[in-house]
Order: structure tokens, then sequence, then C-alpha cells
């Protein structure tokens, strides 16, 4: 490898350096500790994300090789890292509200966050296992110390163990998959195991095996029932804005690993995994959806609800195509957007972690904040999926590429069970509208907060309104990334 | 024609009515601002109706501008002589809704307005829109402004009502875009509706489409047994979300029928006419008979709604040119009559605080202005032939009595218990010695209410006198409609 190629490499892995300098930067700055440290590390932490950007812009979307074919910059790996930052700066900007008002306004957590990130990004430009499960461990374990970040709290420190144990395990499954597949192929490189794969037995009980142990990995990481079990305590016990952050730029970046392995270098094995992730996706729909409906904590509702639109995301790759492809990168980048719009609503309406977060703290909310009411409404509805807002398009264009492809029966099922699903947010818009406000919210707006919600807001009602340039976008860097996987 | 995107302005004006009103302070201010947007809105659809062409079946006033072309769907709107009747009629019970809730909303009476507001501009725009994905977005977002008229403002038991409303509504229709979407893809990836109209589907493609859209009409219209949210909703909605359901929210689920169902689907909705000639039949005997035992007066209203959309279903499937016409003709006198008895009511009700029927009497002599209107109301709803109810149910009858005589048989025994139910109501609470609940002082109609009352009245008498207007509008989509409902000699 000469200089121009290592040159090369280093361009072309450039967002991620400036992430994990920036991170190295933070951590220096916050070991000496002065007031107004974790708003300095906060503001270095969205510079960096911004250069980082800009500099992934720049890299565009035109299918490149580095470091000896370890890592690639593509149309999904653009694409997700963008919206990735877009869900890091959102999590850095509702962060500073809630850790004030729990007293742990350190600097160490935006360090966390930036490592967090560049591993979920390491994951998306990772063209080897090595590398995928390397950059899935860095974030895991930088989202594992801030599921714990309330050390006081002991919700967020169970959570944070149960988080670490469930981890272990399903990396160790996946891990295990992946030394299968080594054995199988004879490598960890993605693209000269698809050669290898192109003329095996899908009817091997070993590559099966290698195949079920990946995907069992890969769908605990992205909450499929029936390896959904620790969300919901994770979602709960850890700091809201982290809960945020883990519910979209962590979904994200496994989606994002599924779509390279499942719909690109690994397609061949489709008739392996087939069947049981359709299984799975009914499932995992079913069960978010239903078990929604009974919880009391919006955490956890949004828990169960994020379940659910796994289920929804999964029915895209099934789709299959191009258009499976972008749909659920657009489905990726709505459901940032409303997600964490309503997690700053709840940063927002949060009175302590101790008191935990019952759903009847919206109560009454229309008539002491009118205008944060209307905002809780849009994003409400998107999460439903009604019209004219991002969640909707999302959901349509899922159908659409299921339709394509003539799964109407999933598509169906699909739309029943999201009628099911409106039940909850309802409820939410009921509480706040028809409810009364015995104990009316305080609520302390931030600037940062407000920037949040009208990034949110505004996001999600421009997919609603205007879908065409984000599906433009989304179906170019799926176009690119599938043409890139054929050649 | 005028290059003026008309049909957008009537539209977007509420729309943007809806998005400066809550920067609105006073009440007072609020309701003028609403009204004057909606009257003026009324205006337009005036005007539209009056340079309307009515010698041609093809879509007016149209525009098109692509929204996402890469799914080829587009923001696509046009009136035919249909629909251009049922843009008038929103508009007009738009700002008598207004009108209607002047004095008895006054809690939070800007979200109110907004949500006036926000339902006229999408459900105009429903009645415009011929684009499917555009018909569907409308069609989808006008359940939120409507739940939360009914949530916030309506009866004791709101919640449940609102709730049941809306989870009904949104499961029918989430299938209907499953049915738009095989549509799309057998019609070579298109959502324009003329183009989905003209295309040729298989028969069993139909039929699953049909039923996918079936679900979603059925609730709105209601039919039996798809109709237990209405009672609901009715009763605990205030007076303009009643008014709004009944005057335009059913029409809508029947012209889904019309507009979808029967141009796009021929051959299914011949196979399914005899299942959907029984299910309109039982509801307007069903409907009836449930009416004649209820001794809430808006209640009674709303189960004789679901009776009335029956004889609308059963016009739509007698496939007869009179039956059809009868059918979109009741629709709109439907509106008309229903709103106004709706209107009533919460007139009535906002003086004796009770929709209890026994409670009152002898209202024509106590207040004769509301008496005789109420009156008038009441009859045109019983179809008395000189008032507009009569023409639309005589000729949905005529039909029936072509496709079969059971048919024809349970609307007439529909009319009779119509009569029956309505002369009772007529009997109890304006004949008779006074009185009035708990002894109340009622007092007769202001200015205002009267301003709401008599435009409607004027419809009533118009219509029953002088249709002509109105047919001759109609006529060449109705036309239309009946060759595209011609079912090509396909081989089974």
């Amino acid at each position: 490898m000469d200089l121009t190629l290592i040159k090369a490499s280093v361009l072309l892995s450039g967002p991620e350096i400036i992430i994990i300098l920036g991170a190295c930067v933070g951590l220096m700055l916050s070991l000496v500790p002065r007031p107004g440290q974790g708003g300095l590390i906060a503001g270095l932490s969205l510079l960096m994300i911004a250069l980082a950007a800009g500099m992934s812009a720049t890299l565009g979307h035109m299918p490149q090789s580095a470091y000896q074919g370890m890592f690639v910059i593509d149309g999904i790996a653009t694409y997700f890292k963008l919206l990735m930052y877009l869900g890091t700066a959102l999590t850095v900007l509702i962060s500073g509200g809630y850790l004030a008002t729990e007293n742990t306004d350190k600097g160490e957590y935006y360090v966390l966050l930036l490592f967090a990130l560049s591993g979920a990004m390491i994951m998306v430009s990772g063209t080897d296992l090595l590398i995928i499960y390397i950059g899935l461990e860095l974030q895991a374990l930088s989202i594992y110390v801030l599921v714990g970040f309330l050390t006081k709290n002991r919700r967020s420190n169970e959570a944070a163990l149960k988080y670490v144990i469930l981890g272990a395990f399903s990396s160790g499954l996946l891990l295990f998959g992946l030394s299968l597949f080594y054995g199988l192929t004879g490598t960890t490189q993605l693209e000269a195991m698809a050669i290898a794969l192109g003329n095996a037995e899908t009817g091997d009980p070993l590559l099966v095996l290698a195949t079920l142990l990946l995907l069992v990995g890969l769908l605990f990481k992205v909450g499929a029932v029936p390896f959904h079990m620790w969300l919901p305590d994770i979602y709960e016990g850890a700091p809201s804005p982290v809960t945020g952050f883990l519910s979209t730029v962590g979904k994200v970046a496994a989606f994002a690993v599924l779509l390279r392995l499942l719909m690109m270098d690994l397609s061949a094995l489709a008739p392996i995994w087939r069947s049981s992730v359709t299984a799975v996706a009914v499932l995992t729909l079913a069960v978010g959806s239903l078990a929604a409906l009974v919880q009391t904590n919006i955490k956890r509702m949004l828990a169960y609800s994020s379940i659910a639109h796994g289920g929804f995301l999964l029915l895209g790759l099934l789709a299959g195509g191009p258009d499976g492809m972008a749909s659920v990168m657009l489905y990726l980048l709505v459901f940032t957007l409303m997600n964490m719009g309503l997690f700053a609503v709840i940063v927002l309406l949060n009175q302590g972690a101790e008191r935990r977060e019952p759903i009847w703290d919206f109560s009454g909310l229309a008539k002491s904040h009118p205008g944060l009411a209307l905002i809780t409404l849009v994003l409400l509805l998107s999460l439903a999926g009604i019209p004219p807002t991002g969640g909707f398009f999302a959901k349509f264009y899922v159908l659409v590429a299921l339709i394509k492809t003539g799964q109407v029966a999933l598509a169906v099922i699909a739309v029943l069970l999201s009628a099911v699903s409106a039940w909850f947010y309802l409820r939410i818009i009921m509480l706040m509208y028809m409810g009364d406000a015995d104990h009316p919210a305080q609520v302390a707006m931030t600037p940062a907060l407000r920037l949040a919600l009208a990034i949110t807001l505004i996001g999600t009602v421009l997919t609603g309104l205007f879908p065409a340039m984000f599906l433009d976008a989304a179906q170019a860097a799926a176009q690119a990334a599938t043409l890139a996987g054929l050649g | 024609m005028t290059g003026l995107p008309v049909l957008s302005m009537l539209i977007l004006l509420p729309a943007v009515g809806a998005v400066v009103l809550p920067f609105l302070r006073a009440a007072q201010t609020a309701r003028w601002f609403a009204f004057v947007f909606l009257f003026a809105d009324f205006l337009l659809a005036v005007w539209i109706l009056t340079t309307f062409d009515a010698s041609s079946a093809a879509m007016q006033f149209g525009e098109h501008y692509a929204w996402v072309p890469s799914l080829g769907i587009s923001y696509r709107l046009g009136v035919d002589g249909i629909s251009v009747w049922f843009v008038l009629l929103t508009t007009l019970l738009g700002w008598i809704c207004v009108l209607a809730s002047w004095t008895s909303i006054t809690t939070r009476v800007q979200e109110f307005m907004t949500c006036l507001l926000a339902m006229q501009s999408l459900m105009v725009g429903v009645f415009c829109a011929l684009d499917m994905i555009l018909f569907y977005i409308l069609w989808e977002a006008m359940l939120v402004p409507m739940y939360l008229i009914i949530g916030i403002w309506g009866g004791d038991n709101r919640v449940y009502a609102s709730f049941k409303f809306f989870l009904y509504t949104l499961a029918g229709s989430l299938l209907f875009l499953i049915g738009i979407l095989l549509l799309y893809f057998n019609a070579g990836q298109t959502f324009d509706m003329l183009a989905l109209m003209d295309a040729d589907y298989p028969l069993q493609l139909q039929i699953w489409v049909f039923l996918a859209f079936l679900v979603a009409f059925a609730v709105k219209v209601p039919m039996v047994p798809l109709h237990t949210w209405l009672p609901d909703a009715h009763v605990q909605a205030p007076t303009a979300g009643s008014i709004i359901l009944a005057g335009v929210l059913l029409k809508m689920g029947a012209y889904g029928f019309l507009r979808f169902s029967l141009p796009m689907l021929p051959e299914a909705s011949h196979f399914f006419a005899p299942m959907m000639i029984a299910l309109s039949s039982v509801a307007i005997v069903y409907g009836g008979f449930l009416a004649l035992v209820q001794s809430d007066i808006k209640k009674l209203i709303a189960y004789s709604s679901v009776s009335h959309m029956g004889f609308i279903t059963l016009g739509l499937f007698t496939f007869d040119a009179m039956g059809l016409s009868g059918a979109v003709i009741q629709m709109f006198n439907h509106g008309i009559t229903t709103g106004a008895l709706f209107l009533c009511v919460g007139l009535i009700y906002q003086r004796g605080h009770s929709r209890e029927i026994a409670a009152y009497g002898g209202l024509i002599k106590m207040v004769p202005l509301f008496g005789i209107l109420f009156a008038a109301f009441l009859l045109a709803s019983m179809a008395l032939p000189g008032l507009n109810g009569f023409i639309g149910e005589l000729l949905v009858l005529a039909g029936a009595f072509g496709v079969s005589g059971w048919a024809g048989a349970a609307g007439v025994l529909g009319a009779l218990i119509g009569a029956a139910y309505l002369l009772g109501v007529y009997r109890q609470m304006l004949l008779g010695p006074i009185k009035a609940p708990n002894g109340a002082e009622l007092w007769d109609l202001n200015p205002r209410e009267l301003a709401c009352a008599l435009p409607l009245l004027l419809f009533v008498i118009w219509f029953g006198l002088y249709p002509k207007p109105f047919l001759t509008i109609l006529q060449p989509s109705l036309d239309q409609l009946m060759i595209q409902l011609t079912p090509l000699a396909v081989p089974p």
C-alpha cells in the first residue's frame, strides 16, 4: 500500500476522523472542570458534526473504496451518515436542558455521543465484517455508558447493566455468525465473500446457521420481536436524550448494516432469511402495536412504538429492490425527525428522572402551552402515519414498494396494525386536548430546544407536503448503491 | 373559462385563514374572521357554479402540477357536474356552521374556528381532487380536525365518541389505500383518476379492490352494519360538528362510490350490486325502525340519516339512469335538510338544554319563527312533494322498482316509517300544549340565527319547486357515468 493509497483512504474516512478528533479534544477539555463546560463541549460537538457533514457531502455518492476494500463511501453510506449527523446534532441540542435538570452537566456526555456516532459511522461504511463489528462495539460501548449516565438514578443504572449483558450476548451471537462465515468463505471482506457465496448451496446447514446467527445478532440491535425484550426497559431507564439517540441513530446504523448485508453483498442468501424475516417483521409490527396500547409511561410507549416502526422498516427491506431500499432510507429520515421531536417534548416536560415520565404529563398541555401542544400533535400524527405529515409518506412508500413486488398480504397486515397503533398516539392527543391540567407542566424552553423543535417540526411537515425532494435523494442514493452492488 | 387557479383559491382561502386565525387574540374577532373567510369561499363557489359550462361532462377549472414525479403523484384538480354541487354544499354549510356556533361555542373559540376553516379546506379539496393520492391525503387529514371538534367541544361522552369516529374511519381508509395502490400498478403507475377510470382491470382484481373501497366508503356513508359510530359521533358532536358530519362527511362515502367504485370497477360493481342493494334496503328499514324508537332528537336524526343514506346507496347500485340521478339529488338534498335539522336541534338545545323530544311541546305557538322553519325541514326530510326531498326519493324508488321489487318495497316501507317518526316529532314538539324543559322560557330566533336557517330554506323550496338548473348541470356527468358503467363484454 503506497502513500497515495493511504492518503486516499484517509481522505475517504475524513468524516470519521473529524468526529473522533472532536471527541478527543472534548475529552481533554472535560478534564478541566469549570462552569459552563458542558455548553462548550456541546458547541464543539455541533461544530465537528457540521464539519463532518460538510466533508461527507463533498465526498458524495460515487462508490469509492478505501483501506483495501474494508471501507467504502457510497450512496447508502453517505445518506445514512448525513442522517446520523442530523440525529446526533438533535440529541446534542436537546441534551443541554435535560442535563441541567438532572444536575449532571458533564462534558463526557457529549464526548461519548461523538464516540457513539463515530462507531455508527464506521458501521455504515464498513465492507468487512470485522470493521462492521468494531464499529458496532464502539457504538454500543459508548451507549452503555450513556444509558447509565444518571449515576444516582437506580433505573438508569439498572438499564445500563441490562443493556451491557444483553448487548454483549447479542454481540456474541453476531461474532459467532461472523466466524462461521469466515470459516465457510475464508474471508471477512464482503465483496470477496459475495463471490465465494455466489455458487454456494443455500441448503448447507452450516451456512444456514451462520446466516441465522448473523441475522439474530442484527435483529437484536434493531429491536425486532422476539429479540425486543431489552428495549422497553432500556428506553425507560436511559436519560431521555440518550433514548432519543438510541432510537434514531442506533436504529439507523443497525438498519444500514442490514441493508448492506442482506440487500447488497449477501443478497445471495435471500432464500435462507426471507421467510424468517417475514415472520419477524409481522410479529414485530403486531407486538409493537399491541403492547404499546397498555403503556402508561411515555418512554415505554415510544419503545414499543419504535419496535412497531422497526417492523415497518423490515417490510421495506422485504420489498427489496431499489424501491425497497429507498423506502427504508426515507422512512428512517422521517422517523429520526419525528421521534427526536417527540423526545424534545419529553425533555421539555421532564421534571426530574425520579418522577418517571407518565403520559399524564401531557394532560391539559393544549390549555397551558397551546403552541407546544400543536407541535406535539403534528409529531404524533406523523408517528401514527396520518397525512399530510412525513410519517404518512414514509409508510406509503413502503406500501408502494411492497405492492410493487406483489406482497399485498403483507401490506394489508401492515395497514391494519398501523390502524391499531394510531390508538395510542391518539391517546396522547386526547390527553393534551381533552384532559384537565391538574398540575400544569412547567416548561423551561431553551434556545437549543426551540431550535430542535423547529427543525423536527419543519422536517416532519416538509417531508409530508413536499416529499419529492427527500424521495429523490433516497432514490438516488439507493440507485447508486444497488448499481455498485451489481457491478 | 379563465386561467385563474380558482379551485386552488377555493381550497387555500380557508387554509390560509386557519394558519392566521390562531394568532388572533379576541374570540369575537376570531368569529368574524372565520365567517368572512368562509363566506368569501362560498361566494367563490357560487361564482364557479355560475360560470360552469353545463353542456359538458368534462372536468372543468382543471389544474395540474407535478408533486412527486417519480411516483406519478400530482396535484390535479377539477370539477364536473356532480362535484361542483358538493363544493357548493360544503361552502354553504361552512359559514352557516360559524354562525351556528357564534354563541354556543364559548371556550377556545380560536381553536374551534381554526378547526372549521381547516375542515372546509380539506372537504372542498376532497371534492375537487383528481389525483387518487391527493384525494386520499385530504380524505384522511380531515379526520384530525373533526376528531378535535367532537373531542374538545362535544357532549359528556365526547372522548369515547371521538375515538370511535377516528378509529372506525381510519381503519376503513387504510384498506382503501391498498386498493388505490393495486389499481395504480395495474393501470401503468398513475394516480390520475381519469386515467384510472379509463383503464380495464381483470375481474378478480376488481373484486378485491371493490371490497377494499367498500370498507372505506361504507364506514363513511355509513352502511349497516358499519354505522355504529354515527349515533355516538352525532349525539356528542357540537352543532357545527353534526352539520358537517351529516351534511358533508356522509356524502363523501357516497361520493366515493360514485367517483371510484362505479366508474373504475364497473364489473365488480355489477357483481356486488345485489349485495349492495340488500344492504341498502336493510339500512333503510333498520335505520328507520331505530329512529322510530329514539327519545333523543339528535339520535333520531342520526338514525334517520342511516335510513336516508340507504336510499342513496340503493339508487347508486340500481345502475339505472333514474336511480342514479335520484341518488345524487338525494345526496345534495340530504346534506341541506339534515344539516338544517341539526341546526334546528342545536338552536333548541341552546334554549332548553335538553334533547328529549318529550320535553318540548307547542313550539310553533311559543317560538313561531323557529317552529315554522323546523316544520319545513321536517317535512322536507319526509320527502313531501314540493320540497326538495321529494324528487330524489321518488327517482330512487322508480329506479329500485326497476331492479328488484323487494328493494322497491323496502324503500317504500322506509319512506313510510320516515313519515311516522318525522311526523311524530312534528306532533310532539311543535303541536300540542306549550311545554319546555323545566318550564324554561324559550325565545324566538334572532337575525343571526335566521341568517343561518333561511338560506337552507331557500334551497329546500327552490329544489322542491324548480330543480331544473340542478339537473341541467348534473346530467352530462351522469350520462358519462352511465357509459362508464356499462360492463365491457369481457368473457368470464
